[in-house]
């Protein structure tokens, strides 16, 4: 019984794995190109115009810069035909002293916004996994 | 039927006027990142302590959780209730008591566990490697007649001692988030403590292994197995446990879990399984 139980769950991972690696499309193009990169983030932008915490972070900000530039950035990091032309992660969040709880805050509007722009949940999480790893360029700088 | 049903609205009654006494719950992770409260209160799965530490705090927050879980197998039924506080994401305090009632004998053996937790490294979503927590779980026995009954070394009190390591990955199977959990055990306990500690084939620290593996369908519903090694110091045949889960996390201030949990023997009564019901309220 415990066997046969660990012999499904393991298979269950890698299968299911494999079947996610075998898809060679890119994120980008998964998430439905440049149209819906443009539309999340302007999603987002909404969504933290309505947040009274993460519209700190941004007040002072030029918003139409900030929105050309994290649409080529998230088209860029997801595998899309872009350069991002805009500031390192560092250069750009140093000085925010961005604590973790409002990343966080920060990454739930950014969920906000996908949903918002009907892209579905295991694509979210593809999104999410490629934006995670610049988190540590952000956090208390 | 009727008695466990009142039982169960009962702990759920007692969880919503907790969390509806209280506002403003910490929020500083990811829905269904937080984890669940396993059964002895610490932060975890449903049987197995994670590295997790209950509550969304991050590291500028502190969150109280509390739980009411419910066992009901063949020939016994556990409830738990249990209240724990996570500081700044770092240290977790737990406390819960344990009412297990033998069915046919008519009667129960209360325990009181007082947890606390660690977490060493990491960030179970954003870290590279896994977060990692050691633990320890003290547990005292108020009734002590069963468990010298049935030959325990010692019925008193003790501790286990544990290290878990627990990842979330975003995305990892399909694109769903699937989370795994590996923790070490150091225990004496027979049946989590409430049989006491160590027996006739064994009075010394053995080391357990116990794992989790679960796959989020949804921000809001998660899926997942688990499974805990014991030892049998009492020479009654002591098995482990294994579980199935399903949570459905409707909030990060509560989530519901059902599951179906194989105990196996337990004081040589055979083949204990049943229903795993709980309930888990972020306070603050």
């Amino acid at each position: 019984m415990k066997h046969t139980l660990i012999i499904v769950l393991v298979s269950l991972f890698f299968g299911l794995s494999a079947c996610s690696t075998t898809s060679e499309q890119s994120v980008y193009a998964q998430m439905g190109g440049q149209q819906k990169v443009e539309e999340v983030v302007d999603n987002f932008i909404t969504e933290i115009e309505f947040d009274p915490v993460i519209y700190e972070y941004f007040k002072d900000s030029n918003i139409d810069r900030f929105r050309e530039k994290l649409i080529e950035h998230v088209c860029h990091l997801t595998g899309g035909p872009c350069e991002y032309t805009g500031d390192t992660m560092v250069q750009v969040h140093t000085g925010m002293d961005i604590t973790e709880t409002d990343f966080n805050r920060g990454v739930d509007l950014f969920i906000n916004a996908m949903d918002k722009a009907q892209i579905s949940h295991p694509i979210q999480n593809k999104v999410l996994a490629i934006l995670a790893k610049t988190r540590k360029e952000m956090l208390y700088i | 039927m009727t008695q466990k049903i009142s039982s169960m609205s009962y702990y759920l009654g007692f969880i919503f006027a907790l969390c509806s006494s209280l506002v403003s719950a910490q929020d500083g992770k990811l829905i269904g990142t937080a984890g669940l409260v396993q059964l002895e209160g610490s932060g975890g799965g449903g049987i197995v302590p994670w590295a997790t530490l209950a509550g969304y705090d991050s590291r500028d927050q502190i969150s109280v959780s509390a739980v009411a879980t419910q066992v009901d197998v063949d020939d016994y039924r556990l409830n738990v209730l249990g209240i724990s506080a996570s500081f700044y994401d770092r240290v977790e305090v737990s406390v819960a008591q344990h009412r297990f009632d033998l069915k046919g004998a008519g009667v129960d053996i209360k325990q009181n566990i007082y947890g606390v937790k660690y977490r060493v490294y990491g960030d179970v979503v954003y870290s590279d490697w896994p977060q990692i927590s050691v633990g320890a779980q003290h547990k005292v026995l108020e009734d002590e007649g069963i468990a010298s009954a049935v030959g325990a070394d010692k019925t008193g009190s003790g501790t286990d001692f544990y290290i878990a390591a627990t990842k979330v990955h975003l995305g990892a199977i399909a694109g769903y988030n699937a989370v795994w959990n590996l923790t070490a055990r150091a225990t004496k306990a027979n049946e989590m403590g409430l049989l006491g500690y160590g027996g006739i084939k064994n009075d010394n620290y053995e080391v357990m292994l116990e794992a989790s593996a679960g796959i989020l369908f949804s921000r809001h519903f998660a899926v997942g197995v688990e499974y805990r090694q014991k030892p049998d110091n009492l020479g009654l045949g002591e098995d482990d446990w294994k579980d199935l889960f399903v949570t459905y996390i409707p909030s990060k201030d509560f989530s519901i879990t059902l599951a179906w949990a194989d105990l196996g023997k337990i004081a040589g009564a055979d083949g204990q399984d049943g229903l795993y019901l709980s309930f888990n309220g972020q306070l603050w």
